[in-house]
């Protein structure tokens, strides 16, 4: 019971400001398990809070399912972000460093996406929109190195 | 009073006519038993009398909804009255940790002397028309169920939105550190609502304390996104409209990295790592230094030198 919860998939509702709070806690908790060092878990959910913020405020509410990934060698974490709002028209535009279609930095989908390994918008105009991406935890520090 | 109004639902109902009849006339009996149970003794711990009279109140309101013939309808206008009462009492009983299907089960046990009590009224307690009396007693009894479930609930919603509120204002004390300087160390999330009163309060803090320097520390903000760093650029800009430089401290190295990949251009806002270095800087600015005791006195051996 406990073990399959912990490598099941999750669901969490996104519905309000309290909720995007408990996102980015589970988040946390779930990269930290599954070995994220500090700065992926910073980068992840830090992504996490800047998409589902975009489900709460643009698709009106949504959900996000929290599924590990295990590929032998890694352990990676993929979040889905599902709403049924208006949908997403011009992608290449929404994705523009800076463009907001409300108050916003427009900073939250072109961030996110710098912020994760995989990132992938499936929107239809008057559907909904999914955004989905993973990252993965490196166990070996990056081999780039500093001269000195 | 609720005869009169009742007289033409007492045809097509005259069951839950027969229910409130009841209600009416061992009104005092329930309400002294109801003083005993759970629900009831544990809101009115100082006076028996007030949960009595509680438990009157509430046995005339469901008079009335049964006299209304509307004994399954949760919006039956008899059910105010108890909103009221019940309402107060769920939420006092909520608020003392019990959940509302703790709640529930209380209000379920408030069925079980009425129907004795009820039962009592015929010869024949069994009797197809006693049993009938009872069933319409028990919807009425399900639905005050449902309408004290109702309110619980808002009640308990209304507390934690509250208790929400109450944090904002706990968490965002201004701090003044040295003459014309104040800082707020921020702490936990920094959602519109908080952001405000942070603003607020901040804004608040330099007109009173006539501050010229005011520090933003987000140690302890565990998540720093689009719309913190937003937040945080705002509040920058109208210190500076009120006259004072705000310095953000306390960016620690995986939020800086993140930051950064977000694309947020944070060069407009003075910032530092640590609150220390923020003070020192506000400090040296004023022209103040902060040196040890002993190297002012070898400072001062030196001028005599
Ligand atoms: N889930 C969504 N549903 C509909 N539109 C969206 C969604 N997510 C993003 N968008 C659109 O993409 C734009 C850019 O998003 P983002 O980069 O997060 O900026 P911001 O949220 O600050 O406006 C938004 O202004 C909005 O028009
Ligand atoms: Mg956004």
């Amino acid at each position: 019971m406990q073990a399959s919860r912990h490598a099941g998939p999750a669901s969490l509702p996104i519905g309000s400001d309290a909720d995007l709070a408990w996102v980015r806690q589970q988040v946390r908790q779930a990269a930290a398990e599954l070995g994220f060092g500090l700065v992926q878990q910073t980068k992840l959910v830090t992504a996490a809070s800047e998409l589902a913020r975009n489900t709460l405020v643009h698709g009106g509410g949504g959900h996000v399912e929290l599924t590990p990934l295990d590929a032998g060698s890694s352990q990676g974490l993929r979040l889905a972000f599902v709403d049924s709002g208006p949908g997403i028209r011009d992608l290449d535009q929404a994705l523009t460093d800076g463009y907001t279609s409300g108050g916003g930095l427009g900073l939250g989908l072109s961030g996110a996406k710098r912020l994760v390994q995989e990132f992938e918008v499936d929107s239809t105009p008057g559907e909904g929109t999914t955004v989905t991406v993973t990252a993965w935890a490196t166990v070996v520090p990056p081999a780039r190195t500093v001269p000195r | 009073m609720q005869v009169s109004v009742s007289e033409e639902n007492a045809e097509q109902e005259p069951v839950a006519y027969q229910v409130s009849a009841f209600l009416e006339r061992r009104r005092e009996q329930i309400a002294q038993r109801w003083a005993d149970a759970a629900l009831f003794r544990t809101v009115f711990t100082v006076s028996r009398d007030e949960a009595v009279e509680a438990g009157r109140a509430v046995t005339a309101a469901l008079a009335a909804v049964a006299a209304s013939g509307r004994v399954d309808d949760i919006r039956a206008s008899g059910f105010e009255a108890v909103r009221d009462q019940l309402g107060r009492m769920a939420a006092s009983r909520a608020r003392t940790g019990i959940d509302p299907d703790g709640v529930a089960d209380e209000v379920a046990a408030l069925r079980e002397p009425v129907t004795e009590l009820l039962r009592a009224e015929f010869g024949e307690p069994y009797a197809p028309e006693a049993q009938e009396a009872v069933v319409a007693l028990t919807v009425l009894m399900g639905t005050l169920r449902l309408v004290v479930m109702e309110t619980t609930v808002s009640a308990g919603e209304e507390l934690i939105a509250r208790q929400r509120e109450q944090l904002h204002e706990v968490a965002t004390p201004v701090i003044k550190l040295w003459e014309s300087t104040v800082a707020v160390p921020l702490i936990g999330t920094l959602d519109s609502a908080r952001s405000q009163v942070v603003m607020e309060s901040l804004l608040d803090a330099i007109v009173a304390e006539r501050a010229r320097y005011a520090i933003l520390d987000i140690t302890g903000v565990p998540t720093v996104d689009s719309l913190v760093a937003q937040h945080l650029m705002k509040t920058v800009a109208a210190a500076r409209l009120m006259g004072a430089e705000c310095i953000v401290s306390g960016i620690r190295p995986a939020i800086a990295q993140t930051i950064v990949h977000l694309g947020i251009d944070l060069g407009t806002v003075l910032t530092r790592s640590s609150l220390e270095d923020a003070l020192a800087y506000a400090l040296s600015e004023q022209g103040v230094e902060i040196a040890p005791l002993r190297a002012a006195g070898a400072a001062a051996d030196a001028g005599t030198r």
